[in-house]
């Protein structure tokens, strides 16, 4: 969980016109680790995200990602760098105009020389991997339910089997059911092929099941940085309405191996 | 970064017993040179050469080195496809099942990708009947093998490749049938509308007038300048060509007659139909294609409003009654160009073109073109409306059924302006 950082963000600071976004901020992720970001709605985390990559750039500071610096390198280096991460935008973001596996083969034929044969196989297993069923291989990304589409999204992140994977609101408008299972999911390959994921959340669910560490994005930076029993100790009115507000305690309560005994204690009492 | 190129070491196939030896390949390759096969290794010899035929087990090692990862297999594919069919014929030799050894010691990195090939080569090896034995010393790896192993692709169908004759008649089949459905859809669409309009023609309070009057705007008024710069082009050029060919004849007179009769009776109406349908009939599809893709008619359904009443007779309407005012006008703009031309091009002063032209115009071509003006905005309004109604959730499909529309419209223009010729001409009028 330590050695050099596979992200490191420098003293950034985004404005739009006179509304300042982020201001001197700071962050660092570690390799292999599970990231959350958090934040109110307007705290500017998808902001942030696209600075990271590169599709927005800060009017100050520095954002270096697998070593390479992101805001002032050349083209070239960072096209190198982008072969290296996958990103799930929050609904998917799948062209329309392909099938699913067609979308998930996209990075395979522009930047390998498998032959057709093999590309279709390791498609395909990216397809099994994040839990689609065979029969979505052929269909188009319209014909798909919300959570169908963040899959195959996410096998296309996956499918060159990048170092760091980014993902944008991966649970929002998934049942509770799925919503867990994706969070099995992102804990699973984790385990499996030994990423490092940045993810944007609400979920406090998600923030229990897989996060390692939690960044809070506050006032203008980020504001903390830990796992949730360090954050819990922070005193800060948005972020104790946020753990310890209604949600915040169920969350905490079913994820948690002490609140589970809680749980399981307070079930006879809700059954008088 | 990691390493670009995956050393390869030739595999041997031997007789006597090898065990896969660090010992032998020490040293750090360097990236390239081991892709070629190495002069120092033992080339396989043929299952069924002089070694083959010892007898004993037969012993195969192959060991893999550097990064087998997605980006970097492509070229080692075909090889490692090429010692499992190997491998698949010394099976198929008499004797002791071969053994194959695969030795993933020196692998300094491996994907997904590269654990799907290595796993398959294994199965097709296995599958030949051969014993495969894993020598996998990273725990990483060796889970992550099992991982792909567990998964199990065989379900997910391919897109079939087919040859492209049979694809090109399996478009034009496809396209057939869509087109015949359509034309079914279409109709049942037209039937809807006039159910509607008849239904809204009943209880006049009903139709959405300030709808009706904004979308006459829309596709009327603001349609008007370049309507009107078109046509009025087209009257010159013709004007002009025409007067090349009669002053051939000394008819030069005649010009004024070429102008009555095509403007009048064909090309203003046409032309103000093809423009409105540029214009207009994709506008309609494209702003009824969002709302549906937004899920704004749905919502509209959920509340009781009827999309029919709502989107499709207010514009429909404003179409029909407009078209025959910009025909009117197409038709002056047309005449207005003609003459321009004949003043400048054969010296026919405004006033002497004015008299002839009185003098032969029938009323007849003047309303034959314009009669024909509500039945083409009928059809696009009808063609441009039910394209948008067919848009499902993408946003590409919007765009494709735009241009559907405005295709399919302008088709069905001028088959029905062919259609009318010959219904005029059949009448004498």
């Amino acid at each position: 969980m330590t050695g050099t950082p596979i992200i490191s963000l420098r003293g950034i600071a985004n404005r739009f016109g006179t509304v300042t976004v982020h201001e001197n901020l700071d962050l660092d992720v570690r390799p292999g680790e599970v990231l959350g970001l958090i934040g109110g709605s307007g705290s500017g985390k998808s902001v942030l995200l696209r600075t990271i990559l590169g599709l927005r750039r800060p009017q100050a500071g520095e954002v270096r990602v697998l070593g390479v610096d992101i805001t002032h390198s050349d083209e070239a280096a960072r096209r190198a760098v982008r072969r290296q991460w996958g990103v799930l935008f929050q609904d998917g973001a799948l062209f329309s105009s392909l099938s699913v596996i067609e979308n998930i083969k996209v990075p395979l034929r522009e930047f390998t020389n498998l032959p057709p044969d093999a590309m279709d196989d390791v498609a395909a297993l990216k397809l099994r991997m994040v839990g689609l069923a065979p029969e979505a291989a052929l269909k188009y990304p319209s014909e798909l339910s919300g959570g169908m589409r963040k899959r195959a999204g996410l096998a296309r992140a996956l499918v060159m089997d990048p170092a760091v994977v980014f993902l944008d609101e991966p649970t929002a408008g998934l049942d509770p059911i799925g919503a867990a299972a994706f969070d099995a999911l992102i804990a699973d390959l984790r385990d499996a092929l030994g990423l490092t994921v940045v993810m944007i959340t609400h979920d406090l669910d998600s923030l229990y099941a897989v996060c390692d560490r939690v960044a809070v994005l506050a006032e203008k930076r980020i504001y903390a940085v830990g796992t949730i029993q360090e954050l819990l100790r922070v005193d800060h009115p948005w972020l104790r309405e946020y753990f310890t507000g209604p949600r915040g305690r169920v969350a905490a309560g079913v994820s948690g191996p002490a609140g589970r005994d809680a749980h399981a204690g307070q079930t006879p009492a809700q059954g008088r | 970064m990691r390493e670009t190129v995956p050393p390869f070491r030739e595999p041997t196939l031997k007789g006597d017993y090898r065990r896969p030896d660090p010992d032998a390949h020490a040293g750090p390759h360097e990236p390239g040179l081991d892709c070629t096969p190495a002069a120092s290794c033992v080339e396989p010899d043929q299952p069924d050469g002089a070694d083959g035929a010892d007898g004993g087990a037969r012993e195969l090692v192959l060991t893999f080195s550097g990064a087998w990862d997605v980006a970097s297999i492509g070229r080692m594919t075909a090889r490692l496809l090429h010692r499992c069919a190997e491998v698949g014929n010394a099976c198929a030799v008499p004797g002791d099942a071969p053994v194959v050894h695969l030795d993933l010691a020196e692998v300094s990195r491996l994907d997904t990708a590269g654990a799907q090939l290595l796993c398959r080569s294994a199965a097709s090896m296995a599958a030949a009947g051969a014993h495969v034995v894993w020598h996998v010393p990273d725990h990483g790896q060796s889970m992550l093998l099992d991982r792909v192993r567990a998964i199990d692709i065989s379900a997910v169908p391919r897109a079939r490749r087919v040859s492209p004759v049979l694809g090109a008649l399996n478009a034009i089949g496809a396209s057939i049938v869509e087109e015949l459905e359509q034309v079914r859809s279409i109709i049942g669409f037209l039937g809807m509308f006039l159910v509607s309009l008849a239904a809204a023609v009943a209880r006049p309070w009903r139709l959405r007038w300030v709808s009706i009057v904004h979308h006459m705007e829309q596709t009327g008024i603001q349609a008007v300048p370049i309507v009107a710069l078109l046509t009025f082009l087209i009257g010159l050029v013709t004007a002009y060509m025409g007067s090349e060919q009669f002053t051939r004849f000394g008819a030069q007179v005649f010009v004024v007659n070429l102008i009555e009769v095509s403007t009048l009776r064909e090309l203003g109406v046409l032309l103000t139909a093809l423009i409105v349908a540029g214009r207009s009939g994709s506008s309609f599809t494209a702003q009824i294609g969002a709302m549906v893709a937004n899920e704004e008619v749905d919502a509209m359904r959920s509340m009781g409003l009827d999309p029919m009443e709502v989107l499709v007779i207010p514009r429909v309407v404003a179409l029909v009654l407009m078209l025959p005012v910009l025909t009117f006008i197409a038709d002056f703009m047309g005449v207005l160009g003609g003459g321009i031309a004949s003043w400048l091009s054969l010296g026919i002063s405004p006033g002497a073109f004015a008299v002839r032209f009185l003098e032969i115009t029938r009323l007849a071509n003047f309303v034959t073109g314009l009669v024909k003006a509500p039945f083409f905005a009928l059809i696009i309004g009808i063609v441009g409306c039910f394209q948008g109604f067919r848009v499902t959730g993408s946003a590409e499909s919007v765009g494709r059924l735009t241009t559907q529309a405005v295709v399919e419209s302008i088709f069905l223009v001028i088959v029905a302006n062919a259609g009318f010729a010959i219904l005029f001409m059949s009448l004498g009028v």
